[in-house]
C-alpha cells in the first residue's frame, strides 16, 4: 500500500472536522460522501482510510461518536464535534491560512519587487 | 515529549487493540453496505454493485493492518506474547519451575542477605554527612616502635590551625560515668569531647543545642548532651530536659541538648557506639594535666573533617610539611630518633578495619552458592531441551528466526530467574527479624542493618543479570537445532545433542568444582574455630561469673571519697567479704575492667620504663596493665612460674609491687630473672594531676600465660598490680560457685549498695558467656560458610543426579540393546557409576585447586590449621566423592532394572 504523505493526512483530518462543524453529527459514510461532494474528484482517496482516521480523531477527543439510526434506519455509528474538537478546528483552521497565505505571497512575488 | 504522548497511547492501545479492531471491521462492513445499496439504487447489477463499493473503499484489509502496526508497539507485544507464553510453560511443568525458582530464590535470598549486611557495615559505614571527608589522626612514634601515641594539646592547637582541616576534635574512647539522683544509680558510657565534636561529625541536636564550638573552657564546661535512647528512657523524653541539672561521678551538669534518634557515635567498639553522654571539655585544665607540647593525651583519639575538596593524600603531604616544620621549632620535644608522624586514616577504616576480611569471606561465599544455583538452573534449562527439541525444532521449521526464537527462551529463563529472586527477598523480609537476631552484637555497624529499597534493587539487578548471562547460553545452545536430525528422530531420545550433553558436563564439573572449594573454606573455618574453642585458655572459666561497679570520679580529686587506694581499699575488702558470704560463693576477687578476660575491647596501655633502660616517657614501650586483688589469680586458676603473687601486705603504705606474665618477662627481660627487677608505668591522665612522678615498682612473681587477651592469641606481655595499691575506678567482682545467674545481680547490688548506696551494680555474666561471645564474628561467618557449604553440597548433588539421569534416559535403546545381547546387569550399574564418578573426579580436581587459592587468601581468619591442610581436603573431597556417588546410583539402579522387551518396543 502507497504510504500517504502527512500532509494529506492532516488535510484530511480537517476536512472530517470542517464537515462535522458544518453539517453537525454524521456517520462514516456519510462523511465519506461529503468529502467526496465538497472536493469533486480531484482529491482521489480511498474511502477506507477514513475509519482509521476517525477513530484516531476519536482517541485524541476531537470527536466523539454513538449509535445512532441512520436515514434507512439502519444502525449506525454517528460522528460528531467536541469543544476540543472545535477547538482544534479553529486553531488548525487559522495554520492552514496562514501556511496558505504565505504560500500564495510566495507564488505571487515578482523579481523585481525584492530588489 | 510528542514522542513520549504517542508512546503512551499506543502502550494503552495495547489493551484496547481488540476493541479498536473490531470496530473498524464493522465500520467498513457499514461503510461497504450503504455504498452497495446506493449503487443499486443506481441500478447497478448486485455484483458489479459490490465489486464497485470494494474498489472505492480500498484493500480493507490492509487497512486494517496498516492502522494496527500505526498503533502499537510491536516490541512490547511481542514481550507479551513471550512473557505468556512462558508463564504457559512454567505452569505446564510445576515440577521443574518450582525447583528451579527455589533454587534461584535461595541463591539471590542468602546473597541478598549478605549484601544487605555489608551494605550497613561496609558501604555506608558512617551515617554522617560526608563521610569520605572524615579522618582520624594518628600520632605514631615509629623510631621507638610506640603508635598510636596520642596528641598533645599544643600540636592540636597547630593542627586546628593549619589550614588542612575545616575542624579537629579530640575526643575520648568511651568510658563510664556514674549517673546518680535516678531510681537506680545508674552506669552509661561517656566521652569527653571538646566542644566542636558535633560540629565535625556534622550532626545537629534534635532538642536544645550542642556544645559551642567557639567555648575555651580548659577542663570540663559542665555542659552534657544526652542520646536520644537516654532521654526516652531516663528522662521521659521530657521537652524540658533542657537546663535541668544531672549528678555525673558527683559532679554537676547542665543538659545543654539531647542528640537525634539514630544517632551513634563513630568508633570501633560497642562501648563507643553506645556512648549516651558527651562531656564537653577542653582537656587543658582539671583535672586533665596542664596543657604541654610532651604531655600527650593518651587514650584519646582525634577525628577531624578535611578540607571540603582535598584528598586524604593531599592533606597528608600537608601534614607532612607540618611535622617537620614543628621538629625542627621544638627539637627538644621531639627527639630525632623518635621520628614522630602523625598519619590520616579514612574515619570509615577504623570503624569497620577488623570485620573486613569475615564479611568479604561471606559475600565470596554466598557468591559461589548463587553462583552454583545458577548453574543448577542453567542445567535443568538445558535438560529441557530434550524434551522441548522437537516444539523448537518444528517452529523453526515452520520460519521461526533464531534470534526470535532466543528471545522468547530468554524471556522464560529471565522469568524463572525474576520469580526466583522475588521469592528470595519476599522470604528473606518476611524472615527479617529471625535474621537480624543471628548477626552478632560485635559486628561494628552505626547504620541499622535493613531490608531497604537498595537492597530490593540489588537483589532484583542479581536476578536479571544472572538470568540473562545463564539463561542465554542454553537459549543459543537450544536454537542450534539439528532441524532434520530431530524432526526425524520423532522423540527418540536426541542423538545430535553432544554439543548439549557436553555444556552439561561443563556446568555440573564447574558445580562440584564451586561448592569442593566452598566446603574447603567450611571444613578449614570449622577446624580453626573448634581448635580455638577447645583451645586451653590458661585460665579456668568454669562456674565463675564476673559483676561490674563503678565507683565515681569528680573533677575536683579531693570530693573524691575514694581518692586514695587506702580509702578505696576499705570498700573493697568490705564489699569482697559480703560477696563470700553469698549463696553458693566460694571464691571472691577484684579486679579492674582490663582484668575481665576477653571481656575488654580496648585496654588502656601504659609505658613500661625499665630501670638501667630510661627511656623518655613517650618512647617506651606500651604494655597492658590489670589491677587486680590477691586472689584474683586463684579464682581464675593461674599458675604462679616463679617468686609470689600479691598479698593483703601489699598496701598503698608500703613498697608497690607487680607481677608479670611469662611473655612480659620473655619480651623485656629476655634471659634474665624478672624478679626483683623495677619499673616504673606512668599514670593515665587523672593520676598525672597530683603525682609528679611515680615511684618504682618491683617485680616480685611471674604468672604463667594465659589467653586472657585474645583466644587466638597467646604472649600478650601483661603486668599486673594490686588494688590495694593503686586507684581503679572500674571495679570487676569475680565469684566462683554454685551461683545463681538470674539472682546473684540482686544480691551482689544489695551488698555493694549497703556499702555505698550511690554504686551502679551491672552486667553480671559468666565468664563462659564471656568467652564465647569474644568469638561471636568468628562464630557467625563459620555458621554461615559451613551452611552455604551444606547448600552447595546439596545442589551439586542434585545437578549430578539430574545428569546421570539425563545420560542414563539417553542410552536407555543403547543399554537394552546391551542387555539383551547379555550384558550383566552388574556392568551396566557399573558402567553409569563410572559416568557419575568421572564427573566427581574432574570436578574435585578442579575444586582443589580453586581452593588451594581460596585457602590461602583466608589465611588470616585460620588459627592452628594450614591452608593445605591434608586431613581437611581429603576429607572433603571424600565427601563429594560419596555426595557424587550416592547421587548417581539411583539412576544407576534405573538403569540395570531396564526391561530390555518393553523399552525397545516402546520406541
Amino acid at each position: 500500500m502507497k504510504e500517504k504523505p502527512d500532509v494529506l493526512q492532516g488535510t484530511l483530518a480537517l476536512m472530517v472536522l470542517k464537515t462535522l462543524d458544518i453539517l453537525g453529527p454524521q456517520h462514516g459514510y456519510g462523511i465519506a460522501r461529503r468529502i467526496e461532494q465538497i472536493s469533486g474528484d480531484l482529491l482521489d482517496v480511498n474511502q477506507g482510510t477514513l475509519y482509521p482516521l476517525l477513530l484516531k480523531l476519536e482517541h485524541e477527543g476531537s470527536i466523539a461518536s454513538e449509535w445512532g439510526a441512520s436515514e434507512n434506519n439502519r444502525r449506525a455509528r454517528f460522528y460528531r464535534l467536541t469543544e476540543n474538537g472545535r477547538k482544534q478546528l479553529r486553531a488548525e483552521t487559522r495554520d492552514w491560512e496562514q501556511t496558505a497565505a504565505i504560500i500564495a505571497r510566495f507564488f505571487n512575488v515578482k523579481a523585481e519587487d525584492l530588489v | 515529549m510528542k514522542f513520549l504522548r504517542r508512546f503512551l497511547i499506543r502502550l494503552a492501545n495495547l489493551t484496547t487493540r481488540r476493541r479498536a479492531d473490531q470496530r473498524l471491521q464493522e465500520e467498513i462492513a457499514e461503510h461497504l453496505a450503504l455504498q452497495i445499496e446506493e449503487n443499486l439504487s443506481a441500478g447497478m447489477a448486485p455484483a458489479e454493485a459490490r465489486r464497485l463499493a470494494a474498489l472505492k473503499l480500498g484493500a480493507a484489509q490492509a487497512i486494517r493492518e496498516h492502522h494496527h502496526a500505526e498503533q502499537s508497539l510491536p516490541f512490547v507485544e511481542n514481550l507479551l506474547y513471550d512473557l505468556r507464553y512462558a508463564v504457559r510453560m512454567l505452569l505446564r511443568s510445576p515440577g521443574f519451575s518450582f525447583i528451579a525458582i527455589a533454587t534461584m530464590a535461595l541463591g539471590i535470598g542468602a546473597t541478598t542477605a549478605i549484601y544487605s549486611v555489608i551494605d550497613a557495615t561496609l558501604l555506608h559505614p558512617l551515617p554522617f554527612p560526608n563521610p569520605g571527608e572524615l579522618v582520624r589522626i594518628q600520632d605514631d612514634l615509629p623510631g621507638v616502635g610506640a603508635r598510636g601515641v596520642g596528641i598533645s594539646i599544643p600540636e592540636w592547637r597547630d593542627l586546628e590551625s593549619s589550614g588542612i582541616f575545616q575542624s579537629a576534635a579530640i575526643t575520648g574512647r568511651g568510658a563510664n560515668v556514674n549517673l546518680t539522683g535516678t531510681a537506680q544509680p545508674l552506669r552509661l558510657s561517656f566521652k569527653q569531647v571538646t566542644p566542636n565534636y558535633f560540629a565535625v561529625l556534622g550532626v545537629d541536636a534534635q532538642l536544645g543545642r550542642e556544645f559551642d564550638p567557639r567555648d575555651t573552657t580548659p577542663g570540663y564546661n559542665l555542659e552534657v548532651v544526652l542520646s536520644d535512647g537516654l532521654w526516652k528512657r531516663e528522662f521521659g523524653a521530657d521537652p524540658h530536659v533542657l537546663g535541668k541539672t544531672v549528678r555525673l561521678d558527683n559532679d554537676e551538669y547542665h543538659v545543654v541538648g539531647v542528640m537525634p534518634r539514630g544517632f551513634r557515635d563513630q568508633g570501633s567498639t560497642s562501648d563507643e557506639q553506645n556512648v549516651e553522654l558527651w562531656l564537653g571539655a577542653g582537656f587543658a585544665g582539671m583535672p586533665f594535666p596542664p596543657p604541654l607540647r610532651e604531655s600527650r593525651l593518651r587514650s584519646r583519639a582525634v577525628i577531624a573533617r578535611l578540607k571540603p575538596g582535598l584528598s586524604i593524600a593531599a592533606a597528608q603531604g600537608h601534614l607532612d610539611a607540618l611535622v617537620d616544620s614543628l621538629k625542627k621549632q621544638y627539637p627538644s620535644e621531639y627527639p630525632v630518633q623518635t621520628a614522630w608522624t602523625i598519619r590520616l586514616i579514612p574515619l570509615t577504616e577504623t570503624v569497620v578495619g577488623g570485620v573486613r576480611q569475615s564479611l568479604i569471606l561471606l559475600f565470596g561465599a554466598v557468591g559461589l552458592v548463587l553462583l552454583i544455583s545458577c548453574v543448577n538452573v542453567a542445567n535443568l534449562l538445558l535438560a529441557r531441551t530434550s524434551v522441548r527439541s522437537r516444539e523448537i525444532a518444528v517452529r523453526q521449521a515452520l520460519g521461526a528466526q533464531r534470534t526470535r526464537l532466543i528471545r522468547q527462551l530468554l524471556t522464560e529463563s529471565l522469568l524463572l530467574f525474576l520469580l526466583g529472586g522475588i521469592a528470595g527477598f519476599g522470604v528473606l523480609f518476611c524472615a527479617r527479624s529471625f535474621l537480624l537476631r543471628l548477626v552478632p552484637e560485635s559486628l561494628p555497624h552505626l547504620n541499622a542493618i535493613s531490608i531497604s529499597w537498595g537492597v530490593l534493587g540489588f537483589a532484583l539487578a542479581v536476578s536479571v543479570t544472572a538470568g540473562t548471562v545463564f539463561g542465554l547460553a542454553p537459549a543459543c545452545l537450544m536454537s542450534r537445532l539439528d532441524l532434520t536430525g530431530t524432526l526425524r528422530q520423532e522423540g527418540r531420545g536426541a542423538g545430535g545433542s553432544r554439543q548439549r550433553s557436553r555444556a552439561r558436563q561443563i556446568l555440573v564439573i564447574s558445580e562440584l568444582a564451586l561448592s569442593l572449594v566452598l566446603m574447603v573454606a567450611a571444613g578449614l573455618l570449622l577446624r580453626s574455630f573448634w581448635d580455638l574453642f577447645a583451645v586451653q585458655p590458661g585460665f579456668n572459666p568454669d562456674r565463675v561469673m564476673a559483676i561490674e561497679t563503678w565507683l565515681p570520679g569528680p573533677n575536683d580529686p579531693t570530693t573524691d571519697p575514694y581518692q586514695t587506694a587506702t580509702q578505696e581499699a576499705v570498700l573493697l575488702r568490705e564489699i569482697l567479704r559480703r560477696s563470700r558470704t553469698l549463696p553458693g560463693v566460694e571464691e571472691a576477687a577484684i579486679g579492674d575492667e582490663t582484668s575481665l578476660p576477653l571481656g575488654h575491647s580496648d585496654p588502656t596501655r601504659l609505658p613500661l620504663i625499665r630501670e638501667g633502660l630510661e627511656t623518655m616517657d613517650n618512647q617506651a614501650p606500651l604494655i597492658e596493665s590489670p589491677i587486680v586483688s590477691p586472689e584474683y589469680f586463684h579464682l581464675l586458676g593461674m599458675r604462679l612460674e616463679r617468686g609470689r603473687i600479691f598479698s593483703d601486705q601489699d598496701i598503698e603504705t608500703s613498697p608497690q609491687v607487680a607481677v608479670i606474665n611469662q611473655a612480659a618477662a620473655r619480651t623485656y627481660w629476655p634471659n634474665e630473672d624478672p624478679v626483683g627487677k623495677r619499673v616504673r608505668l606512668h599514670l593515665d591522665t587523672r593520676g598525672l594531676a597530683n603525682i609528679a612522678k611515680p615511684a618504682w615498682t618491683t617485680i616480685v612473681g611471674v604468672i604463667a600465660d594465659a589467653r586472657t587477651e585474645s583466644l587466638a592469641d597467646t604472649g600478650i606481655p601483661l603486668i599486673y598490680r594490686s588494688v590495694y595499691q593503686r586507684t581503679s575506678k572500674e571495679v570487676t567482682i569475680f565469684l566462683r560457685g554454685q551461683l545463681d545467674p538470674s539472682a546473684i545481680s540482686e544480691q551482689v547490688r544489695g551488698q555493694v549498695q549497703a556499702v555505698d548506696a550511690t554504686l551502679p551494680v551491672f552486667h553480671a555474666e559468666t565468664l563462659e558467656d564471656v568467652l564465647s561471645s569474644s568469638l561471636s564474628v568468628r562464630r557467625f561467618s563459620m555458621e554461615m560458610v559451613v551452611f552455604f557449604a551444606a547448600t552447595a553440597l546439596l545442589l551439586a548433588g542434585l545437578g549430578i543426579y539430574g545428569t546421570i539421569s539425563y545420560v542414563v534416559n539417553e542410552q536407555r535403546r543403547e543399554i537394552a540393546i546391551r542387555l539383551a545381547l547379555g550384558a550383566q546387569r552388574g556392568t551396566i550399574l557399573k558402567m553409569v557409576l563410572r559416568r557419575g564418578l568421572g564427573l566427581a573426579a574432574v570436578g574435585a580436581g578442579l575444586g582443589v585447586a580453586g581452593a588451594l587459592i581460596v585457602s590461602h587468601l583466608m589465611a588470616g581468619l585460620l588459627f592452628g590449621v594450614s591452608p593445605t591442610d591434608l586431613p581437611t581436603f581429603a576429607g572433603v573431597s571424600g565427601l563429594l566423592t560419596a555426595v557424587a556417588l550416592a547421587a548417581s546410583y539411583i539412576p544407576a539402579l534405573r538403569a540395570m532394572r531396564l526391561d530390555p522387551i518393553t523399552t525397545l518396543h516402546s520406541d
